[in-house]
């Protein structure tokens, strides 16, 4: 059986994206790169969209990228049901595109803020997550200026009730998001987008003092060779 | 079009041999302009006055440093390792395996005190193109920065807008910050220090040279449009002859752009893994006039440059704006004709603006022309090699041996040394710079081993680039600088900055290659300045060769003063280290419980320049440290020979603040305690002098003996001191402070200063 393919998109000033590879190769899946220009998804059966400066985050953070011709698939795709992750950079496009809800912000210390964080797990019911369990403490590192979560009120309500709030931030609030928010899911669950960076605490030599990242590629590679 | 009246031909040059031309503006002495007409055999036109006043600057030409920085070359230890020395853009050295690294060191000084952000952002610009056009993936950036104190209002001004333009820049462009300094003296007020330091890894035969060979191959130039950036002089020209008052109120500091920087980065590397790149320079300082002149001066030796077809953002600008432009983010290649198709296809697809401006030529001239008319036709050796060279006068300064004279030794000494470590590690220099560094991407990329607090950077090499899996190394990066200690004696200072640059990439396990600088002084015009610079490149020098470490290439800044006063001379050295088993780098601080805390190395009253001296007393006199370089090559072979033995499980150097801060700090890196007893007979001085070629090491008790061993084949003094465990540090019959304290104290300084 060939290894589960997880493509790793490429924008002009992505820079995870190797970072994100590695991850995935490092779980037994198979990085395919996919370039933003390129309007192919090359029949991956999941896509990560890394973090960065896509398109030196001019205008708005991410709001070039969601037109990009590679999101012109990925986009529906997304919509069908095909498991998309977004760090970072790849949370605020997904929240461009509306694939997600609400809003990435500065930071309310104005600052960027590179820091190992705290993070609480709160829904495991997400091929991304599937190998957490719910209410694990875990921690990876943050690095980012504009994270700041924000939704109005009524969407805020609606993601909370729904569940859709995969990740908390504990210890202390890094950039000042919305209930301490660091990461949501869609309704469906397919679509999963986070500030923190999993692809940098998998190894024990490098990166952040934690592998708690291991446990979204795990879950999805798992997930896809069982479906 | 219309005849330019306005435009200085090299035939109106030769008819107007008496026209008045503003040399002096441009900061040329009378006798380097005649020296230019000497050369050419008549007046040099406007361009050409641009070109050969920017080159023969002291910033492009290094013409009061020169006849000391030649030490470098003349007393270079033998090493195997260097593959490019001093004189191209950086130096690259062997690290084994087939690969190579190269590194380099540059201020950006001035700028980053007249525009913070933009000043420090393009500095980190700056050194990465440097990395890139010696055939290399920047894979690392660091940063040694100074400032004035940190409770002057200046100090609030500057170092949020520094940190903040590498922050920008540095994270934009996906490189790990992995370490560098910070440090707060009031004798940077009004001329802080932004030293950038760069690291890249290129394949040991792919080095690039700043070349253009072959008659007929074609240059280019790509990257950025071409604005009225950075152009400090040739406002000055251009207004001599045009008398347009818009033109001289143009910045002249540039403004960086880190995305077009990353996309250059990506572009580069796929032209160099096409093979489509015969030499190559990156635009810097002088812009234009520096890579054409460069770049022909060392090929073939001529080349004709169609300055008209260079792809401009301001359609206003006038040629001699064009040469001194300094634009951010452009490169210029020679490339054969065959390629040229693919080389613009590379560009295009990284969406990077490529133009071909000129061609190489065996003429022996550079030759520009615009629309058609000739107006630079130069012999390119003579501005780019052949620049003046001063033997500036030099003396000690007056007050020298009064200085040495006031010892630190009728100083009162504390009588609580609990509240003098607490006093300490929470003074700016020696409290936690994380409010620094959290701004700082460090882990992009996923090679950072170790990064700051630790003593230095680590980064794993196998994969940082493509083809390197199979090789297990890694590489090791430090700077360090002591502006106080230089100041008591500069032949010392140097070399105990290198020492602890040595040192500190010694205690990750890394063995020590080689060396990068960057020499902050006043001003050159002063003879007392000149002797700190004199000795201080006599003493690195002479450091270097005893430590078989060659220096590969820096940098010089000086005018680092206000008015008559200069800074400390401040020389910051790098240090480049290579480990074989990446895996075996040895962490900073405690990582474990119940294990021996050893300090190595001979402790005396050393207080001359230290940070109790100057945190306690405000005091700055006597001598520094006594330099014993073969101490410091033996304490560096028992640390790299017990990581690789996998005998030690922390270690960390000993420096400012001596013994009681290494503790401190070797507790906080885990929030692991210690008991230890001192061994000498004064606390004081046993917690607080900053004897040179010392290092806190742990390692478990069972492998104490061995450990012990290796220290007495080398002859280095090894101390038992205690053990690692609990929540507090305890100096038994001292102190005895928990970690929580310590951490409080540390960490909060920075924070409350600046917000």
């Amino acid at each position: 059986m060939s290894a589960a393919r997880v493509g790793v998109v490429t924008f002009p000033g992505t820079l995870d994206d190797q970072d994100a590879a590695r991850a995935v190769r490092h779980a037994g899946g198979e990085a395919v790169p996919l370039w933003h220009a390129d309007p192919d998804l090359k029949g991956v059966d999941a896509v990560f969209l890394p973090g960065g400066f896509s398109y030196g985050d001019y205008l708005r953070c991410g709001a070039i990228s969601r037109f990009a011709p590679l999101m012109e698939e990925l986009i529906p795709a997304a919509r069908a049901g095909l498991p998309v992750l977004g760090t970072c950079n790849g949370f605020q496009i997904l929240c461009e595109a509306h694939l997600l809800p609400g809003a990435l912000m500065r930071n309310a210390g104005l600052h960027y803020v590179c820091r190992d964080q705290g993070i609480r797990v709160e829904n495991t019911a997400t091929p991304w997550t599937s190998d957490f369990t719910e209410g694990q403490e875990i921690v990876l590192p943050v690095k980012h200026g504009e994270g700041r979560y924000v939704a109005d009120p009524a969407t805020l309500a609606a993601i909370e009730a729904g569940g859709q709030v995969v990740f908390r931030y504990t210890g202390g609030n890094p950039n000042g998001s919305l209930n301490d928010i660091a990461g949501i899911r869609n309704e469906a669950g397919n679509i999963v987008g986070l500030m923190p960076h999993p692809e940098h605490a998998v190894e024990d030599l490098t990166g952040a003092p934690s592998t708690d990242g291991r446990a979204f590629f795990t879950s999805i590679l798992k997930k896809l060779v069982n479906t | 079009m219309n005849p330019d009246v306005n435009l200085d031909t090299v035939k109106r040059a030769a008819d107007t041999p008496d026209e008045r031309q503003p040399y002096a503006e441009l900061g040329m002495k009378r006798d380097e302009y005649d020296r230019v007409k000497e050369i050419l055999g008549r007046r040099p036109t406007s361009s050409e006055l641009a070109i050969y006043s920017v080159m023969w600057s002291e910033h492009c030409s290094y013409k009061s440093s020169k006849v000391h920085l030649r030490q470098f070359g003349t007393k270079a230890p033998q090493s195997d390792a260097l593959l490019v020395g001093m004189g191209e853009n950086a130096g690259v050295v062997d690290i084994g395996d087939g690969w190579a690294a190269t590194f380099k060191i540059e201020s950006h000084n001035h700028p980053s005190y007249v525009e913070p952000h933009q000043g420090a952002a393009t500095g980190v610009g700056g050194i990465v193109r440097d990395i890139m056009s010696m055939g290399a993936r920047p894979i690392a950036v660091m940063d040694a920065l100074r400032f004035g104190g940190a409770d002057q209002a200046d100090t609030r001004r500057v170092l949020p807008g520094v940190v903040e333009g590498i922050s920008h820049y540095g994270n934009c462009l996906g490189l790990p910050n992995i370490g560098g300094e910070v440090v707060f003296d009031p004798c940077y007020i009004g001329n802080p220090l932004v030293n950038a330091l760069c690291v890249g890894l290129l394949r040991k035969d792919q080095i690039k040279l700043a070349i253009a060979p072959g008659a007929g191959n074609k240059v280019v130039l790509f990257g950025a449009l071409t604005g009225p950036d950075g152009i400090g002089g040739a406002s000055v020209l251009a207004s001599a002859t045009f008398e347009d008052e818009s033109q001289a109120k143009r910045p002249s500091v540039q403004v960086g752009d880190p995305f077009m920087e990353k996309l250059l980065i990506e572009c580069c590397l796929e032209l160099y893994q096409a093979d489509v790149v015969v030499g190559i320079q990156d635009l810097g300082a002088a812009g234009v006039s520096c890579a054409t002149t460069e770049l022909a001066a060392k090929g073939t030796g001529g080349m004709d440059v169609r300055l008209d077809l260079v792809p401009l953002r301001d359609p206003s600008l006038r040629p001699e704006e064009i040469l001194m432009s300094e634009s951010q983010e452009r490169m210029m290649a020679v490339v054969a004709p065959d390629d040229i198709d693919a080389f613009m296809a590379i560009c295009a697809k990284w969406d990077i603006p490529a133009t071909v401006i000129g061609e190489v030529t065996d003429s022996g001239r550079l030759v520009m022309t615009w629309h058609g008319e000739t107006i630079v036709d130069i012999p390119p050796g003579t501005a780019a090699d052949e620049g003046p060279v001063y033997e500036r006068p030099f003396h000690e300064p007056a007050g020298q041996a009064a200085l040495n004279a006031s010892s630190p030794a009728d100083l009162p000494r504390p009588e609580d040394l609990r509240a003098a470590l607490l006093q300490l590690l929470g003074s700016p220099n020696l409290a936690s710079k994380e409010w620094v560094t959290s701004q700082y991407d460090r882990y992009v990329r996923g090679n950072t081993v170790l990064a700051q607090p630790a003593d230095a950077g680590v980064l794993r090499i196998s994969e940082a680039m493509p083809g390197a899996e199979e090789t297990t190394r890694g590489i090791a990066l430090a700077t360090d600088g002591n502006g106080r200690y230089a100041r008591l004696d500069p032949y010392a200072g140097a070399q105990l900055a290198l020492a602890e640059a040595y040192r500190n990439v010694a205690v990750t396990g890394a063995v020590p290659l080689a060396v990068t600088n960057c020499l902050n002084f006043g001003s050159p015009e002063d003879p007392e300045v000149m002797w700190q610079f004199s000795e201080a490149v006599r003493g690195l020098a002479d450091a270097c060769k005893t430590l078989g470490v060659p220096v590969t290439g820096g940098n010089v800044s000086f005018y680092n003063q206000t008015g008559s006063t200069p800074i400390h001379p401040t020389p910051v050295v790098g240090v480049l280290g290579v480990i074989e088993d990446v895996a075996k780098r040895v962490r900073s601080g405690f990582t474990g419980t119940g294990e021996k805390v050893v300090l190595l190395g001979e402790t005396s009253a050393e207080f001359g320049g230290s940070e109790w001296a100057h945190v306690a007393h405000g005091h700055l006199g006597g001598l520094p440290p006594e330099v014993d370089l073969e101490a410091e090559r033996a304490l560096g072979r028992v640390l790299t020979e017990a990581a690789a033995q996998g005998l030690l499980t922390g270690s960390h150097d000993l420096s400012d603040g001596g013994l009681a801060i290494a503790l401190a700090e070797a507790c906080l890196a885990q929030g692991i305690g210690c008991t230890v007893s001192l061994t000498g007979d004064d606390a004081f001085v046993d917690l607080f002098s900053e004897s040179a070629s010392r290092a806190l090491v742990t390692v478990r008790p069972e492998s104490f003996e061995a450990f012990a061993e290796l220290c007495a084949a080398h002859e280095v003094p090894c101390y038992g001191l205690g053990t690692t465990g609990g929540a507090s540090l305890v100096v038994e019959g001292v102190l005895d402070i928990p970690v929580a304290e310590l951490r409080e104290t540390h960490t909060g300084t920075l924070p409350a200063i600046f917000g």
